[in-house]
């Protein structure tokens, strides 16, 4: 034998974590209500795993929406301790465990149970910008070619899973119903300046409107709650700026 | 009935609950200005009897705190149409906020001193 084993690894722990989730059964109840769970978790386990355990071992009446569980689909964005976030994404290690963890569903759209909202008025805005390419002129033979840094130009915008949590962060939104809402407007840059695309004057004009980027107040909520990193509040600007300066 | 907790945002939220504050106190603050000053034409006496009303050590707190409120107003919108207008706002929108504070803190320390003054000086006695 050589010396050159490695160090032991050492097992990972499991410590009791205690969840306050924010419970509504419609059925039964008429106001929401905060339940405790406590179960034992790794330090590098999901809030998701977290939720999957309690329903499946002590709750099986909790309600939440997941689908990939590797924050792409968008599904399980949910507000953990305060702050919008993804539960695949938020690893108990990241959180203090020495108080309970508060989990509760994004604010300001319409509650249906416990952590499920109607996601409906949300892509409604999504759909009202035309989030869909607007060509020009005859349908060309080939693909539509772009330069890399036409490419680039528009990049950010494109890794929106339209989870909710920018839109679900905003105080104007929280009030303003009406208003569009960061993911909408990302949305709407991510075509407005594509160079293959022709429908930027349609969007600005309907951004451009009452509930449209001028309700924006940037409180960089969005930016900071976004999971995929998108700086949504300097995507807005960019539409601002494109209106005052009449400038795509 | 159980309410939602408190939205944790970072200082863009805070800078934005705190200019809506501003905002809205130094609306007040300007409703009761224009009120006490139309009272002179209504009557010079009684102008007077709220004028001299003011001359309080209370008065002279909310003084510093409506310059306070004015001030930190401003460089707040300051630094709001730099997000929304310079190109390399949003990114540095925090720097912006440290900035503004440092300058509000630079400008309110030797006001405040020169607004509290007269009032501190009556009130415990001059030193001179």
């Amino acid at each position: 034998m050589t010396a050159t084993a490695e160090a032991p690894v050492a097992a990972p722990v499991a410590a009791d974590v205690t969840f306050r989730i924010r419970r509504f059964q419609p059925e039964i109840d008429a106001e929401p209500h905060w339940e405790e769970y406590t179960v034992p978790l790794y330090p590098t386990d999901r809030v998701l795993t977290a939720l999957e355990k309690i329903k499946g071992e002590i709750d099986g009446t909790l309600t939440f929406r997941r689908s990939c569980g590797h924050g792409i689909c968008g599904s399980d964005a949910m507000r953990i301790n305060g702050r919008n976030r993804l539960a695949c994404k938020t690893l108990v290690k990241d959180l203090d465990i020495r108080k309970p963890i508060t989990v509760e569903a994004i604010k300001g759209l319409p509650l249906e149970k416990d952590l499920v909202v109607d996601m409906e008025p949300f892509f409604d805005a999504y759909r009202a910008v035309l989030p869909f390419l607007i060509p020009d002129g005859h349908e060309p033979s080939r693909e539509r070619l772009q330069s890399a840094e036409d490419r680039a130009r528009f990049d950010d915008g494109t890794k929106c899973i339209l989870c909710a949590c920018c839109t679900t962060s905003c105080p104007v939104y929280w009030t303003d119903g009406q208003y569009f809402g960061p993911a909408a407007i990302v949305a709407a840059n991510r075509f407005i300046f594509d160079s293959r695309d022709a429908g930027a004057e349609q969007r600005l004009e309907i951004l451009n409107e009452k509930e449209g980027v001028w309700r924006c107040r940037t409180t960089f909520n969005c930016t900071d709650a976004c999971p995929r990193g998108i700086e949504v509040t300097k995507a807005i600007q960019e539409v601002k700026r494109a209106l005052i300066f009449r400038k795509v | 009935m159980s309410v939602g907790t408190l939205y944790r945002g970072g200082e863009g939220m805070w800078t934005w609950v705190l200019h809506r504050i501003t905002g809205v106190s130094v609306f007040f603050f300007l409703l009761v200005h224009v009120l006490d000053t139309a009272l002179v034409r209504v009557s010079p006496e009684a102008y007077d009897l709220v004028i001299a009303s003011y001359k309080t050590p209370i008065v002279n707190l909310l003084e510093v705190g409506l310059v306070g409120a004015v001030l930190y107003h401003a460089l707040n919108g300051l630094r709001v149409i730099l997000v929304d207008f310079w190109s390399k706002g949003p990114r540095l929108q925090r720097q912006m906020t440290w900035a503004i504070g440092a300058v509000w803190v630079v400008l309110m320390l030797p006001g405040t001193f020169f607004m509290l003054k007269h009032t501190v000086e009556n009130l415990f006695g001059s030193a001179a």
